[in-house]
């Protein structure tokens, strides 16, 4: 039963964040924006999500498939930025989104670092 | 005269219809499947780690597992851009191996490689977020706007 729920649940994260992406790939193939303006839309989207408090009912059902694309992301920096402002005052509001997703980007800072200090880029 | 426009018209047909034999056709809904697939499994991998990260540590919270979750994804995809195995599926992927936390990763690791040859720091720590500038600066700047309007309708 357990195993059948899990499968489940894998099945949706495939199917969100591939039509995620999907809709990105329909985006730059029929409009002329550029990947970064659509990294931006996304984003934008899951701040918005996050804001007027729905992402929460979306990730309990999608799990990874919407928390691993830039929607996450976006969502993670209002939920951080939020809930900081809750808990110090305005001023929180700055800071949070900040705090809540320094690990990832501080990690991608640092391995980017590492990684450049060890390999050089090849001809593409 | 006639004849000679004739002549061309049919030349100029006959030209673009060797173009058109000769462009690639950007097939739309085989990049769309592409990046369907390739986004999806990245999603399912992400699932495997939280999941893989919870049966070995069940004490901890929901937000330390997708937090360590991001980490080992981000660190995988910067470790995959250095060894160049990244730009192999990006070609495939299209979108799907840039919208997910993996193209982010990929995107700083690949502009800070592009630069060392200008210099550790006038290269690589200037150019480190030249492609996910502008992703860093809106998320900030619209989750701190998110943050406060929450904040003042709170207090109404």
């Amino acid at each position: 039963m357990a195993v059948w729920q899990q499968i489940g649940t894998y099945a949706i994260v495939f199917a969100v964040g591939g039509a995620l992406c999907a809709i990105a790939e329909l985006l730059i193939v029929r409009t002329k924006l550029t990947p970064a303006r659509i990294l931006v839309i996304f984003l934008i989207v899951g701040i918005i999500l996050e804001g007027v408090g729905v992402y929460d009912y979306i990730f309990k059902v999608c799990q990874a498939g919407i928390s691993v694309p830039i929607v996450g992301f976006g969502a993670a920096l209002a939920k951080g930025s939020i809930e900081t402002a809750k808990a110090v005052g305005f001023v929180g509001a700055f800071a949070g989104g900040l705090i809540r997703t320094a690990y990832g980007v501080g990690v991608a800072i640092v391995m980017s670092y590492i990684v450049t200090l060890l390999f050089s880029a090849r001809a593409k | 005269m006639a004849e000679s426009t004739n002549a061309v018209k049919a030349r100029n047909d006959r030209y673009n219809k060797f173009v058109e034999t000769v462009t690639p056709k950007t097939n739309m809904v085989k990049a769309m499947f592409h990046s369907f697939v390739v986004g999806g499994i990245t999603c399912m991998i992400g699932q495997g780690i939280g999941d893989i990260v919870k049966a070995i540590a069940p004490s901890m919270s929901a937000d330390m597992v997708s937090n360590i979750t991001s980490m080992v994804l981000v660190t995988v995809a910067i470790l995959l851009t250095g060894l160049g195995v990244f730009d192999v599926i990006a070609r495939q992927g299209g979108a799907g191996s840039f919208l997910p936390i993996t193209g982010f990763a990929n995107a700083m690791a690949s502009a800070s490689m592009e630069f060392k040859t200008e210099g550790l720091i006038f290269g690589t720590s200037v150019k480190l977020f030249s492609v996910v500038g502008p992703v860093v600066v809106n998320g900030i700047v619209w989750s701190s706007v998110a943050g406060l309007l929450n904040l003042w309708i709170m207090g109404m």
